[in-house]
Formats: C-alpha cells, sequence, structure tokens
C-alpha cells in the first residue's frame, strides 16, 4: 500500500478545500440557514407536529443529509474532474499507485469534507431548534456511510463527465430532485397511498428515514431496509469504478 | 551497457482502428541521452505514455529497471519521471506545494533538502512560494520538470521539453539536462528541434507512422548517413561546365561563381582529386574551397521521406 501517495492526495484535496473555505462550508450553512429561516420558523409555525415532532425539528436530518449528499457528489466530482480538466490526471495515471489507493485519496477527502460539513449543519440546526439525539452513534454511522457512497457517486460522475455541463447534469437534474422528493421536508406516510409506493423506489428516502431513525426513533421504511439499500448503492458504486478502472474509461485511451 | 528500459513487440491500435504503434522494439542504455525524433502523429507521445502507464499497449511487453510496467507497474512507475508536451500544471497551488506533492504521490518520504535542491537546480528557489499561474511559461516549463524529479527517478522522460520556449531558455534547459545525465539519470527526449537531438542525444531513434525507422549513435549515424558538401570559390565567373565534368554533377552557384559538388563520406573514393584535377584541365581556376557536413535536420528529413 502506497500510504504516502494516499495521504499526498487526500491532504492536497483537503488543502483544496482550505483554500475555496467559503465555497465549501460557509455558502452550504448559509443556505442550510435558510432552509431553517423559511421552513422552520415561517412555514414550519403553521404545520403541526409530525409523528410527535416539531416540524422545525423533524427537518434537521432532511436538511443534513440535502448538504451532505449534494456536497459529497460535488467535491468528489469536482476533485477528479479537475486533475482531467488540467492535464495534471497525467501525474497520478504515472505514479505507482493502485485504483484503490487513488479512489481513498479522492472520495477519502471528499467524504471527509461533507462529514465535516453535515456536523457543521447539524450544530447550526442546535441554534435554531432543540436537538435529541437518540442513537448517535447510528447517527454518525448513516452520515459517514451516506458520505462515503456519494462521494463515490460522484467520483464516477467526475470521470464521466467530459465539460462542465455534464458535470453539474446529474446533480441537478437527478440528486436534488431525489432528495427533495425523499422526505427531507416531510413523511412519505404523509403522501397518497400511490405516490408513497413511488417514493420508495426513491433510494433518497431509504437514507433520510434511517438517519431520521436515528434522531427521533421515527422513520418511513425500516432501518434494517434502510442500511441494506444504502450499502446496496456503495457496492453499486464500488462495482462501477473497478470497472472504470479495469478499463480505463475516460482516462486511458 | 544494460538497458533500462526494454521495449518489445510493442503495438498500440485505438478504439478507432488506428495503428499508432506497430511492433516497437527499442533499448535503451542505462545513462545514456536518447532522442527521439519524428513528425507529427509518429508515435512519439503514444509510445511514452505506454511506458509511463497513462496509455494501455494493445501488445507488447515493456520493462523499466528490469521490471514489468504491467506487472510490476509499483516498481516500474518509481523509477520514471515525466514531463509530458502539454504545460499540465495546478493553478492555485504554490511551487513548493505541487512539487512536493509530487514526491509524495510516488510514495517517497518527505526530503525538503531534495525539493530544495531540485528547485534551485532549475532557478526556481525564489519562486517557491509563488502561486502557479503567476508563473511565466518558461517558469511552468520548470516546475514541470521539478516535479517529475521530486522522486529522485533514474529516468526521465521530456516530451519535447523546448517546444515552444525561447533561444536563452532552452539553452538553459539543455544545461539542466546535461546536469542531470552526469547524475546519472537516463535521459529521453522527444523533439522536433533537430539541432537539440544534434546538440544533447548520445544516441537517436527515428519513429514515423508508428514505427521505428532506425536507431544509431549520434556521431555514427552523422557519419554513417551524412553527406558532404564541397563548395568550390571560382576566380571568374563560368556560365557552362564543359562535358569532362558532367560525372561529378556540379551546381553552379552565385552566378556562376561557385561550385557545389555533394559527395558521400561513406563511400571509399570521395571524388574530390579527381574534379580537382579535371577543372584545372578544364582550365577553371578557384580561389578558395570549403567542405560542411550534412545536418541531422537533412538526415531525418531523407529518412522519413523514403520510410
Amino acid at each position: 500500500m502506497n500510504h504516502r501517495a494516499i495521504r499526498a492526495i487526500y491532504l492536497f484535496e483537503m488543502a483544496r478545500t482550505w483554500r475555496t473555505l467559503l465555497q465549501s462550508i460557509v455558502s452550504p450553512v448559509v443556505s442550510t440557514s435558510l432552509y431553517f429561516v423559511v421552513f422552520g420558523a415561517a412555514i414550519g409555525s403553521r404545520i403541526s407536529q409530525v409523528e410527535g415532532v416539531s416540524y422545525g425539528t423533524f427537518i434537521v436530518p432532511g436538511l443534513i443529509m440535502l448538504s451532505v449528499l449534494t456536497q459529497s457528489i460535488a467535491n468528489a466530482s469536482f476533485g477528479i474532474y479537475f486533475p482531467k480538466f488540467t492535464g495534471t490526471i497525467y501525474e497520478i495515471l504515472s505514479a505507482p499507485i493502485s485504483y484503490f489507493e487513488i479512489v481513498l485519496g479522492y472520495v477519502g477527502a471528499a467524504a471527509t469534507k461533507s462529514i465535516i460539513l453535515g456536523l457543521i449543519i447539524l450544530a447550526t440546526a442546535g441554534l435554531f431548534v432543540p436537538l435529541h439525539i437518540h442513537h448517535p452513534i447510528w447517527m454518525l454511522a448513516f452520515l459517514v456511510l451516506t458520505a462515503v457512497t456519494f462521494s463515490l457517486f460522484g467520483f464516477i460522475i467526475g470521470i464521466w463527465a467530459d465539460g462542465f455541463e455534464k458535470l453539474q447534469m446529474i446533480p441537478m437534474l437527478v440528486v436534488t430532485p431525489l432528495t427533495f422528493l425523499g422526505g427531507s421536508f416531510y413523511s412519505i406516510d404523509m403522501l397518497p397511498a400511490g405516490w408513497r409506493t413511488v417514493a420508495l423506489l426513491n433510494p433518497v428516502v431509504y437514507l433520510i428515514s434511517g438517519f431520521r431513525w436515528s434522531f427521533y426513533e421515527i422513520a418511513d421504511v425500516s432501518v434494517s431496509v434502510s442500511i441494506g439499500m444504502t450499502t446496496a448503492f456503495l457496492v453499486l458504486c464500488l462495482g462501477a469504478i473497478w470497472w472504470i478502472f479495469r478499463t480505463g474509461y475516460r482516462l486511458k485511451n | 551497457m544494460s538497458s533500462i528500459i526494454s521495449v518489445a513487440n510493442l503495438s498500440k491500435t485505438y478504439g478507432s482502428g488506428f495503428k499508432a504503434l506497430k511492433n516497437i522494439n527499442l533499448d535503451i542504455r542505462r545513462g545514456e541521452i536518447f532522442a527521439l525524433l519524428g513528425p507529427n502523429g509518429a508515435g512519439k507521445t503514444t509510445l511514452i505514455s505506454i511506458i509511463c502507464g497513462i496509455a494501455n499497449p494493445s501488445e507488447g511487453r515493456v520493462l523499466v529497471g528490469g521490471e514489468n510496467i504491467q506487472t510490476s507497474y509499483r516498481k516500474a512507475r518509481s523509477l520514471i519521471g515525466l514531463v509530458p508536451q502539454e504545460l499540465h500544471t495546478d493553478a492555485f497551488e504554490s511551487v513548493w506545494a505541487t512539487v512536493s506533492f509530487s514526491r509524495g504521490l510516488f510514495g517517497k518520504p518527505k526530503n525538503p533538502d531534495h525539493i530544495e535542491k531540485v528547485l534551485k537546480d532549475l532557478s526556481l528557489w525564489d519562486k517557491k512560494d509563488n502561486k502557479i499561474i503567476t508563473l511565466s511559461g518558461g517558469m511552468k516549463r520548470r516546475v514541470m520538470i521539478a516535479k517529475a524529479l521530486s522522486h529522485e527517478p533514474q529516468v526521465l522522460f521530456l516530451d519535447e521539453p523546448t517546444a515552444g520556449v525561447d533561444v536563452e531558455l532552452r539553452k538553459g534547459m539543455w544545461e539542466v539536462v546535461r546536469t542531470l545525465q552526469q547524475s546519472g539519470v537516463t535521459i529521453i527526449l522527444t523533439t522536433h528541434y533537430i539541432e537539440e537531438a544534434e546538440e544533447m542525444a548520445d544516441r537517436i531513434g527515428v519513429i514515423n507512422k508508428g514505427e521505428i525507422v532506425l536507431v544509431e549513435d549520434k556521431a555514427t549515424l552523422m557519419q554513417k548517413l551524412g553527406k558532404k558538401r564541397l563548395t568550390v570559390h571560382l576566380q571568374g565567373k563560368v556560365t557552362s561546365l564543359p562535358d569532362s565534368l558532367a560525372q561529378y554533377e556540379l551546381d553552379l552557384c552565385d552566378d556562376g561563381a561557385t561550385l557545389v559538388y555533394d559527395y558521400d563520406t561513406k563511400g571509399e573514393r570521395t571524388g574530390i582529386t579527381s574534379l580537382l584535377s579535371d577543372l584545372r584541365n578544364a582550365g577553371i581556376r578557384f580561389n578558395d574551397l570549403d567542405t560542411t557536413q550534412s545536418s541531422l535536420e537533412d538526415i531525418f528529413v531523407d529518412l522519413v521521406r523514403t520510410s
């Protein structure tokens, strides 16, 4: 294992975060705070409790997931796309480093950033609404699992994209709608029966449901199903990355 | 001299069906400067990319320091430093950070003394804290060389190292390359500038249309394929030459003031003695003679045209 190379990539990527602190951390925190103001205070005050939890408190796990999902994808996709764009990828490809180690460096850094961001948003949420986390270990486990899985997904998008437009396309057109429709702001029990079935096809539902369970012990689907679905998506992303490196897809001619 | 790189039966066919390399066999000797010459699209960069791990070969085998680049890629790649043709650099990192990053990427422990030496050797020391984006093109090129040297490679690939740099900088780069060779690094450079190969290389390989056309010691190549030109400066102008001189295929230049005779240095007889004798017999008097050797460029153009 070339641990020095993994460390070099990891620290290089983390250094980029500190250089772009406003964009990486401050901007998501500000937008999440705005969600709290709009949905939590303005609209939430007119909504009765959801399954025994005030609406403002209810949306906290969903909002954290919303940021963690989008930021994991953005961080990891940009992290690998930018060297492709500038051409500096030649150095990564010619270094004595395995594909697994490359992924570990990039995805590790992207996931770390999202986890830090998730925890900052959690702390920010604590300023707006009272919070109680029933299962902190599970909460962290879901956070890490989601950050890693979607960083892997972002890595795949970064390799696939051959322009900045494509880099934005999947997050904008697929991930954001899935996240909004995945129960960030409501319980899927609130949906009509037919739509509830449709919602169950959305993988994000399982992430948010499991994450919310770790906070308030309320869930749309059982926790084991949440873990199972997230792990399945993780395995799917790992498989895709294994295939990318084996074939050199969009990396090697 | 032992080989540090050994390429055997290497072929590369792109997805489009284009054959970029056709059954390449090539050995690079340890410690030499090897110049790979070839016109645009000849396969130079593809060959380097495969050896360095950036492109996959279709067929064949490459050993670097005795290690197979595919089955033992960690060992093989750790011996190689690559400076690609295009200026691919980070933008917002400092020179120090980007060079240190490269060392880490190649699995070497931190060594600020070595990084300092590399930066000083490349006249980049006073720019070490500057962001790369603020550097000139020539400096960026040197940053790329510094990155390639950060992990103390045994082989350095320089793909068109002086493309687009001014004459002064080019000569500076040549100095750097010579110093590197003296420190034991094997250097493979591709270039369009024939004078660069002529100036720097110990051996020269010519690649054309994906095939190695020739590999030869530079001196031998110059001698073997080189033609010499004798220029005879006449005392008076002549308008035509007598038939007795037809066999020499002379060119009458400068409005009849000079005669030009091309001869082959490979031949046992150059024909100079008989030419001078025949000139005297024809009553053509001259006051000066000079000879010039054909350049590598002439040789290269000939080779590429005939291959």
